[in-house]
């Protein structure tokens, strides 16, 4: 089985390089790129005037599966992910049950490679149930093939635990990615703290509810070594945070969502329960300094944390509704609109953020064209203009307060170890 | 005459003249509930539902007797807070009524937006009579209908808001609504129960009462509820009434003539001291009679919208 990806401008990564150029694959591996390669019987994919980088990888997504499968199965969000031109995605374990053992690790893994559309890395639980009480079995879990550990959604409130857990996690060589949030500042919040919570009368989540946690995860990190890495990057704060800890050569990454980049609390006006989400969308100079803080390195990671839930959760009040909102299929078309074609990052440093960088936060050998590497592929037309309908979304979820909005940037085609698993939306 | 929006859900985007408009015809509508026989044949065979979501007496016999006054068919539906979440969705609630033909659905409950979820459900109109901490529209309206019924107008005049300004629905009413017509709009309260950013809805802001009641047209003392200490914002109803309370020393720094107002129901001894609720200065009776007056005025002025229709009364 062999496929020529031709006529593209490549961008690599790791070589730091865009270049037009073909790539090669055969039994699933690339093995060569190079300048006007021959088919030689290998079926050939047309690349011309499209982008063509390293699968993406997404390090922050929630498939629901087990427990939830209303809102979304590993089947569902995979063929999201492949939709929305991710190779790879890393899911959170505040599954149910949780996550917090070897048994649900390895459920994920092998559901994910009998019916998955693309690839799934779990992260396994801090602690047992994600209570905050113990620690959960990570070497175990590592073993089975968890990549990293996290509480999402669940912050370890109590500090000590969570050093412990950066020890323990350190022996492992895996990162501990922090949801932070104080959960005494934010209690009860639904929305960013701020002159738009004050005229909707809605209970406010500060930017201090987040740094709190930030501040101090940062400061376990420094003592234990353990790699830190900041799920999720909302305020001005954080990214201050973030930036001084590395310039300190604290082991720390970070990452941002596309509707963090994207939207501001003005959206929550009308109630619409698709801007629910946790955090919550923030002030304008808090969306500048994230841009900013993608900029300049700071945040390494753009991830979606996407997050479904069905029509019937989100069509309730304000106040009821649960946090999150759907983002795998709406990542490329943001990141091309909001930050590439405004000049806030190249082409070369959104595909890092997408790409490499996660990979690495994960060590997993992924995000990467090197000749040996597996053939995942995501081909980006960066011209295309479409307006994002969540009828078309090959996941569950509708939750996505993009509904409508016109972008200019969209996956073409996705391919998973040299097998095409999504060609012009089509999973 | 009429308003221009199907419902009233705030009055963060009702227009000055709008505010006028309802403040102008709620004056008739008080003389018919002053008269022998109160009732009027303006809304005969028109349907005024409320759906109170959270416990109210005054402003849902308010609305049912305006409804009446004004010859509507009412009924209500009150549904306690916590069978919410096992029961039906507002939104599902909200179709069932409309099916039955409602004309006018008023609600109370108590999260900010379930007007507007409900407004963008249903085709009557919808009135918000209260949601969360987001608005009372209707008690701001006869907020000024009472202070403009003394005072003879609104603009220009000093309202001094005092309490709970956090959680409170009447004080962001209020905001808009006397900042809109021309009023200057104090606040104060204790730290932790001031929201940020409410300065930039047309108020001045004090931690301190004493200069927020300096030279004062009116106080409108906002209540204070118990489970707010038991949470944790302030220390404690003894410490509150010492900082914030209104009493007869206290009044005295506000102008001569200042108007007290509360929307009720009260905590004497606690935000209000029992002799300024009596006062002379005190207009609280006064706002309930009015707030039947102002509600008649709206619920004409929306089973009128758009249209010219003169009142019939």
């Amino acid at each position: 089985m062999k496929l020529l990806v031709k006529g593209g401008t490549v961008i690599d990564p790791v070589a730091g390089k865009t270049m037009e150029k073909d790539i090669l694959i055969v039994d699933g591996k690339i093995t060569k790129t190079g300048v006007h390669l021959s088919a030689g019987g290998a079926e050939m994919l047309d690349a011309s005037g499209k982008m063509v980088a390293p699968g993406l990888i997404d390090m922050h997504v929630h498939l629901r599966e087990p427990g939830f499968e209303a809102k979304e199965t590993i089947f569902s969000g995979t063929c999201s992910a492949a939709r929305g031109g991710f190779t790879s995605v890393a899911c959170m374990p505040n599954t149910s049950p949780v996550a917090d053992n070897a048994a649900i690790i390895s459920y994920i893994k092998n559901t994910a490679r009998e019916k998955g559309a693309v690839n799934v890395y779990p992260i396994g639980a801090i602690t047992r149930e994600s209570k905050g009480d113990e620690l959960a079995e990570m070497g175990d879990m590592k073993e089975a093939g968890a990549v990293a550990f996290s509480d999402d959604g669940m912050p370890v409130m109590n500090a000590g635990l969570m050093r412990r857990a950066m020890q323990y996690s350190r022996m492992l060589g895996l990162a501990i990615i922090s949801h932070s949030e104080d959960k005494n500042i934010s209690a009860g919040g639904a929305m960013h703290e701020g002159y738009m919570s004050t005229v909707l009368g809605l209970k406010g989540i500060p930017s201090s509810a987040e740094e709190v946690m930030v501040a101090r995860d940062i400061l376990l990190a420094e003592e234990t070594g353990c790699r830190l890495h900041i799920a999720h990057v909302s305020t001005a704060g954080s990214v201050r945070l973030v930036r001084e800890a590395k310039a300190r050569g604290v082991k720390v990454t970070a990452e941002v969502t596309p509707h963090h980049f994207s939207l501001t609390d003005q959206t929550v006006a009308g109630y619409d329960t698709a801007t629910k989400v946790n955090p919550p969308l923030r002030a304008a100079a808090d969306v500048d300094a994230v841009k900013e803080g993608l900029a300049d390195g700071t945040i390494d990671v753009i991830a979606t944390d996407h997050a479904p839930h069905t029509v019937e959760e989100k069509d309730v009040e304000y106040d009821l509704a649960p946090f999150g909102m759907v983002g795998l299929e709406t990542a490329v078309g943001l990141v091309w609109t909001e930050l590439v074609a405004p000049g806030v990052l190249t082409p070369l440093q959104a595909v890092m953020k997408l790409t490499i960088n996660p990979s690495m936060v994960l060590g997993i050998s992924k995000g990467t064209l090197d000749a040996g590497s597996d053939a995942d592929i995501t081909i980006i037309d960066p011209a295309a203009s479409w307006t994002v309908d969540p009828a078309q979304f090959a996941g569950k979820g509708r939750n996505t307060p993009f509904t409508g909005r016109l972008l200019t940037g969209m996956p073409y085609m996705t391919i998973v170890g040299g097998r095409v698993v999504m060609r012009e939306g089509i999973v | 005459m009429g308003l221009s929006e199907k419902d009233l859900v705030g009055l963060q985007h009702v227009p000055a003249e709008e505010i006028n408009q309802i403040l102008d015809i709620a004056t008739p509508m008080k003389e018919i509930i002053k008269r022998q026989i109160r009732k009027v044949p303006t809304l005969r065979g028109r349907t005024v539902v409320t759906v109170f979501y959270e416990a109210s007496t005054r402003t849902r016999v308010s609305f049912e007797l305006a409804a009446k006054y004004l010859s509507a068919d009412t009924t209500g539906i009150t549904a306690a807070t916590s069978s919410m979440s096992k029961g039906e969705s507002i939104r599902d609630t909200a179709r069932t009524i409309a099916a039955m033909g409602a004309d006018i659905v008023v609600l109370r409950h108590p999260m900010a937006g379930a007007a507007e979820l409900l407004a963008h459900t249903i085709k009557a109109s919808v009135i918000n009579a209260g949601d969360g901490a987001h608005e009372h529209p209707s008690q701001a309206l006869l907020d000024m209908f009472t202070v403009k019924e003394k005072k003879g107008r609104l603009k220009g005049l000093r309202i001094a808001i005092i309490g709970d300004i956090l959680h409170s629905r009447v004080a962001r009413s209020d905001i808009w609504g006397f900042h809109r017509m021309g009023a200057e709009v104090r606040l104060a309260g204790p730290a932790t129960l001031l929201p940020p950013g409410v300065e930039k809805m047309g108020a001045r802001v004090y931690t301190n009462l004493e200069e927020a009641l300096e030279g004062a047209d009116v106080i409108n003392i906002l209540r204070i509820q118990l489970e707010r200490q038991n949470r944790g914002l302030f220390p404690g109803l003894r410490e509150y009434s010492r900082l914030f309370g209104i009493n007869k020393e206290r009044l005295k720094l506000a102008a001569p003539d200042a108007l007290v107002m509360h929307p009720g129901p009260m905590n004497r001894g606690v935000e209000i001291a029992p002799e300024v609720a009596d006062g002379i200065q005190s207009i609280i009776n006064e706002q309930v009679t009015n707030g039947v007056a102002v509600r008649m005025a709206l619920l004409y002025l929306l089973t009128r919208g758009g249209s010219k229709h003169e009142i019939t009364c």
